[in-house]
This record gives C-alpha cells, sequence and structure tokens, in this order.
C-alpha cells in the first residue's frame, strides 16, 4: 500500500483517470460475460474483484489524492465498482439457474416405472358387505346383536316356534352335533340361521329391541354356483310397542335405498315362517333393469331374468309366541323381523357369478374389492 | 302341487281369456308360490288323429324289429284310404287304436312329420308314444287308446295335449293347498268368483252295516270313515281324462282302483287308503305299534315297528302304517280285487311326520297329514270314491256305512275387529276384516270384538295373528304402506365389534387377505398338523351328519382350513401370498351334557338359560395368518425379501396392537411350528397364541411351500388383557440425545431379555431403544453375538448434558451385562 502522498500532482495518477477506470470497468463486464460457468465466474470474480484487482487497487489510490479530487474519484471508483457486482451477481444467478436445470434434468426418473415392492392386501367382501349394513342400522339407532353358531335347538327351533316334529324344521337341512355315546340327539346344531339372536337378543336386552344380528350360519347343502354349506346372513329385530308391517316395509325400503340407491324399493309377498306371522317373502326391485325388462324382450335383464325383481329373504311380523317364550308381553309389545344371505346380495349387488369364488378363498377374487365395499 | 289349469277351471269360473301366467300373479299375490307355468303342448300341430290298426306286416333284415301298418284314421288324410305307416315299436296289435299324426303335423320340440322313405317303405305319419307327445316319460312304446274313439277323431283334444300346469310349493302351514279343492278357494278369492266345492257332496251316515273298524288311539285317530265297493270290473282301465289329469299332477297312472284313489286325493286333499276286501281278516284296527312288529309296505320294505308308530291292523296284526303306506299283503292287485274297503280317516299330523322321518319314507298322503288335512272331509272323499269306483268300474256300493269321529267342537279365535289394522299398520276396517275372514271360510260374530270359527281345512289358523295374516295377504302385501320406525338412540359398536373391523383392516393395510374357511375338519388334518394323540386340539365337536365323513368335526384351530386356502391359491399358479382368517374355533367342554328341553310358553328362568348355555361348547375367535413367498418383492428398487417366521410374529403384534396390547415373545416349541423357529406370545402371563415358522414336515403334509408361516391368536383374550385408552403423552421438544451400544452376548440370549435389561436400566430418560444390526463372526468369537442398539434419551424439562446421556448409557449398559452377561463390545 502506498503511503499518502504530500506533494502530488492529482493528474499525474494514472489509474484514477476517468478513461482508465471506464477501462478497467469495460474489461470487467467483458470477462464477466465471458465467462462460461461459474467455476469460471469465480476466477472472473477474484481477478476483477479481488484485492489485486486494477478496480482495488484504482480504489486504494483514491486516498493519495489531493482532497479536491477525491470525491470525484471516489464516485467514478465506486460506480465502475458497483456495475461490476452487479454484473457479478447477475452472471452468478443466471449461470447457477443453467446448472440446476441441467442437474435437475440429469436427475429426471421414469415415474411410470411400476412399484409392486409390497402386495396389497384385503378384506373379505362378505365381511365389508356386512359391515356396511351393519353400518344403515347403527345410523339409525340399532345396535349389532351376535350369538354363537354352534347353538342349542331351543334358540335356533324352539323359542322360534318351530314346533318338534314340524315339516318346518325338516326343511332347514340342520346339521345336528353329536350326542354322548355318537347320538344325533344333543339338542345342539349348527346355528340354521341368524334368528336364535333374536331370542338372544330379547333375553338379554332391555326393551325396546333394536338390532341387526350378521353372522355365519349352516346348512346341509353341498357346495355348487349357487350353494354353500357355510353362509353368512344378517338378521334384524326390532320389538316395541306398536310396530307394524308397514314399518317393516319402511325398514326395508330404507335399506336398499341405502345399498343401492335413490329409487330403489321393495315388495313384500306372502309365505310362511313359524317366527313372523303375518310372514313375507321379500323381493327388491331388480336395481340393475328397475323393472324395465318385464315385458320387454327386447331388453332382457340377466340379473332379474327379466323379472324385473329380486328374492332378497324371509321377513314379518315377529309371531307373538316368540315374544312369549322371551318372556315378553304380546298384548304391549309387537315387532319385525327379517333375514337375508350375504352372498346373495353381494352376487347381484358386485356381479358374483360363481358362489365358490366366494368361499374358496382364491386371492384373485378377493383383492378387488379392497378395505370398503 | 301341480295344477292342470283346465283341471282348476272345473270348479272356479275364471274370467274367459286368463292365461296360467295371469292366475300365477293372482295366485303369487295372494302368498302361493307359483314357481313355474308349464305350457303343455306348446307347439303342437296336428292333424293328430285316433287311428285304428288294420295291418301289421313285420318287416325282416333290419337290426331291430320294424312294422310296417296300415292304420285306418277315417277322413283325417282325406281320402279315407288307409294310411301307410311305418313303426319301430311292437306294443299294439291289429285292431287297436293308437294315436296318429300325419304328414303336415308337428309335435313338441318343432318335430315336423312329413312323409318320407324308410326302411323301404314310404311311412305317412307316425304313430306316436306319450313321451313324444309330451305326456310324460314313463312308457316307451306307444299310446294303445281304451276302446270308444272313432278313428279320423281329433286326439289333441281327446287326450287333453294343450294345457297350463301351474307348480306351487306349498308353505308347510298350507296344508289345504295341496289339492285342487284348495287351490280352487284361493283362486276364486282372488278373482271374486264363487267355488264350486267339491267336496259339497251328499253323504249317508253311519249305520252300523260297514266294515268294522275300530279304533284304539282316538288321539292319532280322530275320525275314520270306511265304504265298501264290490263286483269292480277286472278288466275296467281308467279313462284317458283320469290318466291325463293324473299325468299333469305327476301321478303314474297304475290301475283303475288306486287311480282313483289317488284322483280323489288330488282333489279334495283327502288321502285315501283302499284295500282288497277279501284279504282282510276281520275288523280294521288303528292303533299305536308293538315295539318289534313286522310289516311290509307296498314298496316291498320290511320295517321293524316303533312303539309310536300308528298303524293299520286287521287281526292278524299291521296292514299298513297309518297315514304313510299301506301293506303289501291287502294291496289292491291290478285286474284281481273285485272287493275293496276304502280308507278315508283324520291322522294327528306329528305322529305322521314322526313315522315318516323314522322310516324315512315320505309319500303323497305323509305329506298331506303332517301338515294337517280337513278333518270333516273323510265322508265326501269316501263318497267320491265310491261314486268313481262305480262309475268307472262298474261297481256296487255297498249300503253299510263306517263313520267313527271323536267329538270335537268347531274351533274359535277371539280378536278384536281392528287387530289386523294394528298388525299392517294402515286401516282395513271391520266390515273388509269380516269379508276377508268369511271368504276364507271362517264364521264370524261380533262387532268390536269378533268371535272367528274357522274352517275345518285351516288348522293352521290358531291366533288373531294368523287371521290377521289372512286379511292382509288378500288385501295385498303390496298395498301396505311404508313407514319407518323411531328407534332410541344407539351406542353403535361395541369395543370388542370395533376391534375386529381395526384387525381386519390392519392386517389388510399391512398385505394379508383375508380368507374365511369352512370349519369342517377331520382327523387327517391333525395327523398333518403333527399333533401329538394327546392334543387338546384333537377333542371336537362332532356333527352327527356331516357333508363329508372324512370331515366330521369342528374346528379347534383356524390353521388348517387357511393351509388349505393357501394351498388352493398355490396350486392356481399364486406364488407370493399372505392370508388371514378371523372366526370362530369350537372347543368341548370336558363334560358334554345334555341341553335341557326349555318350554316356550314362558321366559325360561335364568337356571335353566345357564343350563342351555353349559351345553354349548366354548366357541372363542380366533385370528390367524398364514404366509409364503416374497413378503416384498425384488425389482429395479432393489431386493425384497422372503416372508419369514419374523412376517409371522408380527402379523400376531399388529392385531394385538390393535387392542392397546404389547405382546411377549419368547421361544417355544408347539405344533404344527418349526421346533427352533416358534414364538409363544403372551399377553402379560397369559399365553395368547404361537407365531413362527411351519414345521417342514407339516408344509409338506398340506402341500403348501416350503418356509411357509403362520400365527394364530386368540382375540378373545387380546381383548381382555387390553381395553386400557392411550394417555396423550408429553411431547418435550428439547433436543434428543442419541447413544449407539454395541453388546456382545452368547448366541442363545434372547434379544428381548437384552432389550428389556437395557430398558431397565437406562432409566426415565429413555425414550426409546432399538436393535439397528446384529453381527456374527470370529471377532466376537464362537457362540457369540453382537447387538447394536441405538438408545435415545430426552428429559422432559431441560437439555440433557453429555454427562447425563452417557450416565444413563452406562446404567443401561451394566444392567444388561448383570442381566445377560452382556459387554461392550471392543471394551
Amino acid at each position: 500500500m502506498s503511503a499518502p502522498n504530500k506533494s502530488y500532482d492529482p493528474v499525474e495518477v494514472e489509474a484514477l483517470k476517468p478513461d482508465a477506470i471506464e477501462r478497467m470497468r469495460t474489461d470487467a463486464l467483458a470477462a464477466i460475460a465471458a465467462a462460461g460457468d461459474l467455476e469460471a465466474l469465480t476466477h472472473v470474480k477474484t481477478a476483477h474483484t479481488g484485492g489485486g484487482s486494477p478496480l482495488a487497487l484504482a480504489n486504494r489510490e483514491i486516498g493519495a489524492l489531493p482532497p479536491q479530487a477525491k470525491a470525484e474519484a471516489g464516485k467514478r471508483v465506486g460506480q465502475a465498482r458497483g456495475a461490476v457486482n452487479q454484473a457479478l451477481a447477475a452472471r452468478q444467478a443466471e449461470l447457477e439457474a443453467e446448472r440446476d436445470a441441467r442437474v435437475l434434468v440429469e436427475e429426471a426418473v421414469d415415474v411410470t416405472l411400476p412399484y409392486d415392492r409390497r402386495p396389497a392386501g384385503a378384506r373379505h367382501p362378505l365381511t365389508t358387505l356386512s359391515e356396511r349394513i351393519e353400518d344403515i342400522f347403527t345410523a339409525m339407532g340399532y345396535e349389532v346383536a351376535e350369538g354363537p353358531e354352534v347353538e342349542a335347538e331351543w334358540f335356533n327351533f324352539d323359542a322360534l316356534n318351530f314346533p318338534p316334529d314340524h315339516p318346518a324344521r325338516e326343511t332347514q337341512d340342520t346339521f345336528f352335533v353329536e350326542g354322548r355315546g355318537g347320538s344325533g340327539e344333543s339338542g345342539v346344531v349348527l346355528r340354521t340361521h341368524t334368528s336364535p339372536v333374536q331370542i338372544r337378543a330379547l333375553l338379554e336386552r332391555e326393551l325396546p329391541v333394536y338390532v341387526i344380528a350378521p353372522g355365519r350360519v349352516y346348512r346341509s347343502d353341498e357346495l355348487d354356483a349357487t350353494h354353500t354349506p357355510v353362509f353368512a346372513q344378517v338378521e334384524l329385530l326390532a320389538v316395541d310397542e306398536g310396530l307394524t308391517m308397514a314399518d317393516l316395509k319402511g325398514t326395508l325400503d330404507h335399506m336398499v335405498v341405502s345399498l343401492f340407491g335413490e329409487g330403489m324399493t321393495t315388495r313384500l309377498r306372502p309365505n310362511h315362517f313359524p317366527f313372523t306371522e303375518p310372514s313375507a317373502e321379500m323381493d327388491m326391485l331388480c336395481y340393475v333393469c328397475r323393472g324395465d325388462s318385464v315385458g320387454n324382450p327386447d331388453r332382457p335383464c340377466r340379473t332379474c331374468s327379466s323379472e324385473g325383481w329380486i328374492e332378497l329373504g324371509g321377513c314379518g311380523v315377529v309371531n307373538p309366541r316368540v315374544l312369549t317364550a322371551c318372556g315378553v308381553d304380546p298384548e304391549k309389545y309387537s315387532g319385525f323381523a327379517f333375514g337375508f344371505g350375504i352372498e346373495r346380495m353381494l352376487m347381484f349387488r358386485h356381479n358374483v357369478e360363481d358362489m365358490r369364488d366366494i368361499v374358496e378363498g382364491d386371492v384373485r377374487f378377493t383383492l378387488p374389492f379392497g378395505m370398503e365395499i | 302341487m301341480r295344477v292342470p289349469l283346465s283341471w282348476l277351471r272345473e270348479y272356479v269360473d275364471l274370467p274367459a281369456g286368463v292365461t296360467g301366467r295371469d292366475v300365477q300373479a293372482k295366485l303369487i299375490s295372494a302368498g302361493l308360490e307359483v314357481e313355474t307355468v308349464e305350457q303343455l303342448g306348446a307347439g303342437l300341430k296336428g292333424p293328430l288323429v285316433v287311428g285304428r290298426v288294420l295291418t301289421i306286416e313285420e318287416l325282416e333284415g333290419f337290426k331291430k324289429p320294424i312294422r310296417f301298418c296300415t292304420v285306418d284314421v277315417g277322413d283325417a288324410n282325406s281320402t279315407g284310404e288307409p294310411q301307410e305307416i311305418v313303426c319301430g315299436a311292437r306294443n299294439f296289435a291289429v285292431g287297436d287304436l293308437v294315436v296318429v299324426v300325419l304328414p303336415g303335423g308337428v309335435l313338441p320340440g318343432d318335430f315336423q312329420i312329413a312323409a318320407r322313405k324308410t326302411y323301404g317303405h314310404t311311412s305317412h305319419g307316425m304313430i306316436c308314444s306319450a313321451r313324444e307327445l309330451g305326456m310324460g316319460d314313463d312308457h316307451d312304446g306307444i299310446i294303445v287308446l281304451p276302446p270308444g274313439s272313432e278313428p279320423g277323431a281329433d286326439a289333441i283334444g281327446l287326450l287333453e295335449l294343450v294345457d297350463e300346469v301351474l307348480d306351487i310349493a306349498v308353505t308347510p302351514d298350507r296344508g289345504y293347498c295341496l289339492s285342487l279343492r284348495g287351490i280352487a278357494r284361493e283362486a276364486a278369492i282372488a278373482y271374486g268368483v264363487p267355488l264350486r266345492d267339491p267336496a259339497l257332496l251328499d253323504v249317508p251316515a253311519h249305520n252300523g252295516e260297514g266294515y268294522p273298524v275300530r279304533i284304539a288311539d282316538p288321539e292319532g285317530c280322530d275320525r275314520f270313515t270306511a265304504r265298501t265297493v264290490t263286483g269292480l270290473d277286472p278288466e275296467a282301465t281308467s279313462p284317458i281324462w283320469l290318466q291325463r289329469r293324473l299325468q299333469k299332477v305327476g301321478m303314474r297312472p297304475i290301475s283303475l282302483t288306486v287311480d282313483i284313489a289317488n284322483y280323489v286325493m288330488f282333489e279334495l286333499g283327502q288321502p285315501l287308503h283302499t284295500y282288497d276286501r277279501t284279504r282282510i281278516a276281520g275288523a280294521i284296527g288303528v292303533r299305536r305299534a308293538q315295539p318289534g312288529e313286522k310289516l311290509t309296505t307296498l314298496d316291498g320294505a320290511e320295517r321293524v315297528l316303533d312303539a309310536e308308530d300308528l298303524v293299520i291292523t286287521d287281526d292278524k296284526g299291521p296292514i299298513g302304517l297309518a297315514g304313510v303306506m299301506g301293506g303289501a299283503h291287502t294291496e289292491i292287485t291290478d285286474g284281481g280285487s273285485t272287493d275293496v274297503v276304502i280308507e278315508a280317516a283324520h291322522f294327528a299330523p306329528i305322529p305322521i311326520a314322526r313315522t315318516s322321518r323314522r322310516h324315512k319314507l315320505g309319500s303323497e298322503a305323509s305329506r298331506r297329514f303332517e301338515r294337517g288335512t280337513d278333518p270333516l272331509t273323510t265322508s265326501a272323499a269316501a263318497q267320491r270314491t265310491v261314486d268313481l269306483l262305480v262309475g268307472l268300474a262298474g261297481g256296487t256300493a255297498e249300503p253299510g256305512v263306517t263313520e267313527i269321529a271323536s267329538p270335537a267342537g268347531p274351533r274359535t279365535i277371539a280378536m278384536p275387529a281392528d287387530h289386523p289394522d294394528r298388525v299392517a299398520g294402515t286401516e282395513y276396517g271391520r266390515e273388509t276384516v269380516v269379508r276377508r275372514l268369511q271368504e276364507i271360510g271362517c264364521d264370524v260374530a261380533g262387532s268390536d270384538d269378533l268371535t272367528v270359527t274357522v274352517p275345518s281345512w285351516r288348522p293352521d289358523l290358531s291366533y288373531p295373528n294368523d287371521l290377521a295374516e289372512e286379511v292382509i295377504r288378500l288385501e295385498g302385501y303390496e298395498n301396505l304402506p311404508s313407514t319407518l320406525p323411531q328407534p332410541p338412540a344407539g351406542r353403535g359398536l361395541t369395543e370388542s365389534q370395533l376391534l375386529r373391523r381395526r384387525v381386519g383392516r390392519a392386517l389388510a393395510g399391512a398385505g394379508y387377505v383375508e380368507a374365511p374357511s369352512y370349519p369342517f375338519v377331520g382327523a387327517e388334518a391333525f395327523d398333518q398338523l403333527g399333533l401329538d394323540e394327546g392334543d387338546e386340539r384333537r377333542r371336537t365337536v362332532r356333527l352327527a351328519n356331516p357333508l363329508d365323513d372324512t370331515e366330521p368335526a369342528l374346528r379347534t384351530t383356524l390353521l388348517p382350513g387357511l393351509l388349505g386356502t393357501l394351498r388352493r391359491n398355490s396350486g392356481r399358479g399364486a406364488h407370493d401370498l399372505a392370508l388371514f382368517e378371523t372366526g370362530l374355533v369350537f372347543l368341548p367342554a370336558a363334560e358334554q351334557t345334555a341341553p335341557p328341553r326349555l318350554p316356550v310358553d314362558r321366559r325360561p328362568t335364568d337356571e335353566e338359560i345357564a343350563a342351555l348355555e353349559a351345553a354349548l361348547p366354548d366357541q372363542p375367535r380366533r385370528v390367524g395368518a398364514v404366509l409364503a413367498g416374497a413378503r416384498e418383492l425384488p425389482g429395479w428398487w432393489g431386493a425384497g425379501h422372503t416372508a419369514s417366521w419374523a412376517d409371522a410374529v408380527e402379523a400376531a403384534r399388529t392385531v394385538a396392537r390393535e387392542a392397546g396390547v404389547d405382546l411377549t415373545v419368547r421361544a417355544g416349541q408347539y405344533a404344527p411350528f418349526h421346533p427352533g423357529r416358534c414364538a409363544v406370545l403372551s399377553a402379560g402371563e397369559q399365553v395368547v397364541g404361537h407365531a413362527g415358522e411351519l414345521h417342514p414336515r407339516v408344509t409338506k403334509a398340506f402341500g403348501v411351500p416350503e418356509r411357509t408361516c403362520a400365527m394364530e391368536i386368540d382375540l378373545d383374550l387380546v381383548e381382555a388383557a387390553g381395553g386400557a385408552r392411550a394417555e396423550g403423552p408429553r411431547v418435550s421438544t428439547f433436543p434428543v440425545a442419541t447413544q449407539d451400544v454395541a453388546l456382545v452376548v452368547d448366541a442363545d440370549v434372547p434379544a428381548a431379555d437384552v432389550e428389556a435389561a437395557l430398558r431397565a436400566g437406562a432409566g426415565e430418560l429413555l425414550e426409546s431403544v432399538r436393535l439397528f444390526d446384529i453381527f456374527t463372526g470370529p471377532q466376537i468369537g464362537e457362540g457369540r453375538k453382537s447387538l447394536a442398539y441405538a438408545l435415545r434419551f430426552r428429559a422432559a424439562d431441560r437439555t440433557l448434558t453429555a454427562e447425563e446421556a452417557s450416565a444413563a448409557r452406562d446404567s443401561a449398559v451394566a444392567s444388561a451385562a448383570g442381566r445377560t452377561h452382556a459387554t461392550l463390545r471392543g471394551a
């Protein structure tokens, strides 16, 4: 560094001449513009703004000027250095953006690559469909009731008004549990329907009773495209003061609308079940053709065989004798009940053609149903 | 019950033009399950005429005997000349009347008839069999008509070939609908037209001159009508109309007397039996059988009778199983019986049902008696039978009439007139209620409170709701309003139900596919699992009537079912499988008790209910899982990993976690698991299940992939162990201090013990401990392993100093050293 100049002639300081400063600036800007990458720019920065750069040296010389010349020279050098720094920053940003763009392009991947690293799981549609039905009714205030699958005949038959030796018992294709010493008279069966849960609910719960009872049931049918010896049912029971068959109809209508959408409805046809009186077979409007296929050969419906209706299951007004067997006063209380098979519901709600697909546990069948149905 | 429309019209004036489908719809609406309407003679087209066989020339030299016939078909062929027809059947002779379809005719199945050259002759038409005409397929030969028809007469009308037959599935309560009379009553109501009741006949009263009958069991048989017809023409055969009606309802014509009895049964619903009078010894009796008595029934089977069986007897012993089947000895023989005794009785339903079931012998008669027949129809049915035997078989009715009846008044039901309204939830009004009840045959008295006398053919009507159903069905179920009741507020799903759903979702989320299986097992499955002879799981609940005799028991473990499903999937080409099932297993009580027979006319007492429950097996809910192949697949991202015992243990932990239970795992040996790769899973002190890799012999026996892994856990026990609500933790925002330690222990020291020791020693500052590496090798020494743990320490109220964190770590290490003889690696 030069010592302060005591004897000077300002005109004689070459470095601070305006054209010299201008040249330095021009040189620097040219070098900055010429820097092709960030590394070159670093060198340019050192060369033109570093301690040994012409502008830095010129700046140092300002102190040697006479006071009257300092201001102007300082201004000139300052402006030049400002311009150079600005150009450097701009070029730096420009080159960084260029580099980033290039790197990100290089880092690009094929996002269409498949990723089946961990195979998916699924819940069985019988489970999830059953839950969906439970949810419809729990939303209305019903509770979910349950009972054992190996059941006493009293619950499965007697209390449901199946008299002993009545032909109705014979229609149930019952699996009997072997008694002591291999006899068939154990008084215990695999429940043939979820209806014994009606009895358990009435015995265990405070009135009024509004329950939905899903569960596994058993009938000694061989497995084929439309039958399975082990299947799932859903039972509903409502016992309260003043319940009517119209309430049953309304409840069924609500269920099919919830499961299949607006415009759906049900139809009751007389039938016979020991535990209901009056009893009915319940049909629902075919959710595919909505009845349009009836008498319309041009537009046949496979789902309902152009009948317009699909048979769902049995229902009716709880037989007062069932209430009596449960200690419920039939003069004061009345009720309604229905039950139907989940497999059937699954078959027509989801276009399943063969019962065997439902029971065999092939993962290809179950996976598309996912977590909820 | 098959109902020919032509027969139905005999009792009901159905509107002209009404089709079988129309009647079907009406009857369905009234509550009869009309399953099909069969169109008899659909597509049939004449000329189909009566012909008389004039000549028969036997043609020789063919593989089967062939006849070249000439047949007189009157003017039907418009020439009057004999028709030349080739025929392959042989059951006819010159002079017989046969049914001939002439060229231009069409038989059912679109079988077009034209003159054609065959066996060296031109056949101008065909002589028809019953099968070809769609009359039934019980006869191979051609139809030979009884005498009386003229050649050339139209056979389509004569044989009533065009008809509609409703097939009705009759529910057990409506026994009266197992007759034309009953169906006609429903049809008459449905169309609002009068019924011509075929049972309304003039019948003679008991006169003491009839065949003697003694009833020793009036409970089992409260009515018995016996009539006698003599001098039957042994040559008489059933007329065409009678045969046709029986064919249409599904009965095979047999002989005139038997056909008449069957005809009357279908007409009136009253089963009849006819005895050859010459073969009955003395009075007819009705009593219970003596144990060990024998009877050979009409089907040729010799049956050993039970003391409960109701039998018909003569002086020599049983001659029939009452209401089920007659005995062979007194059978009417075709053409041999000229004097018959007719039995028309009313038997109680339950003894008939029991006998039918006991002897595995169902009949048209037992089907009707089981459901309840009309006790007041016995005399009319006997009279109708007499009339037909006289009219068709040339018999003479003997004047003697036996009519035994236990005194029984009409049955009445008291019912408020608005009861049907209250059951239905709509307003019919008293007038409608009374009218509907009268239509079904009730007598109704009273105004607000009705006294309803039910008709004798409706034993199913006993309670007010039975009557309400009649009113509501006749007014139309389709006209019921649709209303929604307002249940009280519910409490939603129970904790247990919620847990089950969470478990299902958690396992499915972890890649498992739910696969419920049948619960039927046999000894083979237990052998395949490698269970010891004395293994508790071999004690099963057994079925008296299994579908498959090799699987007579109910499962005590979910694994056989799951492994079967795994094998099926694997056999169908799936390799990477993870399956689970949630379901009950069935564990018999130590001592099997028989449930008490409880009453149904009151609520059982708590003790009675407890006795019932005690007779049931324990039925806990389990969750099981099996897995094979890759748990994670290899791919462009790198290596995968094969499903292992650790995944099985993790599946169990996943289940337990949903119940808020932290499982304790220790090594154990338990079939069907690999003895060195079996985890015993506990919640607290309670063992709740097992997990691990299956024994190689088990995978081989089940035919599942090697190294298949499995777990089974008792969800009820897990649920009982959990249940505590999660406490909201206080989240510290001070920095964490991490310390890694590598501990060297003997190879057989369980990692769980080391971790427990670290936790115990680390104190409250420990936030987490994680095993991140296991190392074995010469540097560690033979029989030793190095376990590397990451310990994270944090305080709730301050930043830990390095000294504090080190002190906690040292304490943890010291604890591990003390409990597991661990040494710090490198120390």
